[in-house]
């Protein structure tokens, strides 16, 4: 299974969702994973992937950065 | 509070507030504009001098407060940036610029359209045609590059700035120029202006508003979650002006406007491609820069720059019109905001094929 990480940390938005959208875009099977450093770039990636009906898991790293795991089913 | 009722929440707040200040004495179709505002604190500290346009506006210093005030309080308040402050800059000077031909920034373009101005529609397809431009940049790979975490000092200089200004507003040095009559002149009370600024700040801050995001977003990832805020504004602002009395639609003799729609449109056109290459319209900027983006309080003072040169150089239009200055600075902020594009992304795919980490280069 493909498994690419995303550093979308710092960007300001919309960078997080496009970086998110460009890797999903390709990905045929499997998950990526989206390194975030913000509330709101956590926040918009996920609701983006959810909207899109993959499946969303996020992982607390500690002074607010976040890993979002998304799954294509 | 990250939901859709939160940001149907704020619209409704800031639509209800926007009309209820005018009420207390605000301009007229102006109970909130971020640009105008921000246009009266530059020229009440004489960074220009049109003297009917000085007034240290107290909604400004209440978004800048509340969204730092919240964003401590929930442990969201951190100092980073870094991310091409001067690009930055030079962005926020020339969105201020086209918001001061057409006369708003995008709230109150919104505002606009609610008490009936039609010009504001105009304004609308302007906006709308800037953030589409602005997209395909973005859809190319154009980036600012990355912030970092900053000492938090940093985050703490913008709102220690808006503290200082509010002492200035109540104990009213010699220094501080306030207009005696004009749009500077109409304002409400002190302290109904802050308690709104404080709470829009606080409500953005949690929802994430932001009038250039909505569009962006329904057209670049087809999500109406901001829209849905922007809509909540006009709904809400359009309800009360009518409860007020304030509703007169048509396209002249509006207040504070002109019905140059040519102008009206590139105007817009230009706030839009900036804001959507900044990541957000000047009130999201605004409450970017209270909790700690010290790349938006860059550009917050790169629109206070940009008041002050719309002014002292002649461009900002007034109801009379837009003058030739302002016409030529519109074309050349399109202008160069497009070179910044091009460049940007050009040298940003460069560095992406040789492997390399853009910083926004």
């Amino acid at each position: 299974m493909e498994h690419k990480t995303v550093d979308a940390r710092g960007r300001s938005c919309p960078e997080p969702v496009v970086l998110t959208k460009q890797a999903l875009d390709k990905l045929t099977e499997g998950r990526i994973t989206v390194l975030v450093d913000a509330e709101v770039a956590k926040e918009n990636v996920s609701r983006y992937a959810r909207n899109l009906g993959f499946s969303v898991e996020i992982k607390d790293r500690g002074a607010s950065e976040y890993e979002i795991l998304i799954t294509k089913e | 509070m990250n939901d859709r009722k939160g940001i149907i929440l704020t619209g409704t707040v800031i639509g209800i507030l926007a009309a209820s200040l005018v009420k207390f004495g605000n301009p007229l179709n102006m109970g909130i504009c971020v640009a105008c505002f921000i246009r009266d604190i530059a020229g009440a500290i004489g960074l220009h001098r049109a003297g009917v346009v000085q007034y240290i506006r107290p909604e400004i210093l209440g978004f800048i407060l509340g969204s730092f005030i919240i964003a401590s309080l929930t442990g969201e308040f951190r100092s980073n940036g870094g991310s091409s402050p001067i690009i930055r800059f030079v962005l926020g000077m020339f969105v201020m610029i086209g918001a001061l031909v057409f006369l708003g920034c995008p709230l109150r373009m919104v505002l606009r359209l609610a008490g009936g101005d039609l010009n504001a529609m105009v304004g609308i397809l302007g906006f709308i045609a800037g953030i589409l431009i602005g997209t395909q940049f973005i859809k190319k790979g154009f980036t600012l590059g990355r912030s970092y975490i900053q000492n938090p000092v940093n985050g703490y200089i913008l709102p220690a700035i808006a503290l200082i200004l509010l002492v200035f507003l109540v104990t009213k040095p010699g220094f501080i120029f306030f207009s005696e009559k004009g749009p500077g002149a109409a304002h409400a009370p002190i302290i109904v202006s802050l308690a709104a600024g404080l709470l829009v700040g606080i409500l953005a801050q949690r929802s994430r508003i932001c009038m250039a995001g909505g569009i962006r977003d329904l057209y670049l990832i087809k999500d109406p979650h901001l829209v849905l805020g922007f809509v909540s504004i006009f709904i809400f602002a359009l309800l009360f002006n009518f409860i007020f009395g304030y509703f007169n639609p048509g396209f002249e003799n509006q207040p504070i406007a002109h019905n140059d729609g040519l102008w009206n449109f590139l105007g817009m056109l230009l706030v839009g491609f900036g804001s959507v290459l900044l990541g957000g319209c000047p009130l999201r900027q605004t409450i970017l820069a209270g909790e700690g983006n010290t790349d938006s309080a860059i550009t917050f003072l790169g629109m206070l720059v940009g008041a002050g040169i719309a002014h002292n150089f002649s461009l900002a239009a007034s109801p009379k019109g837009v003058p030739l200055n302002g016409k030529i600075a519109v074309i050349a902020g399109i202008v160069v905001i497009a070179l910044i594009g091009l460049l940007n992304t050009y040298c940003s795919l460069k560095a992406n094929r040789r492997g390399e980490v853009s910083h926004g280069a």
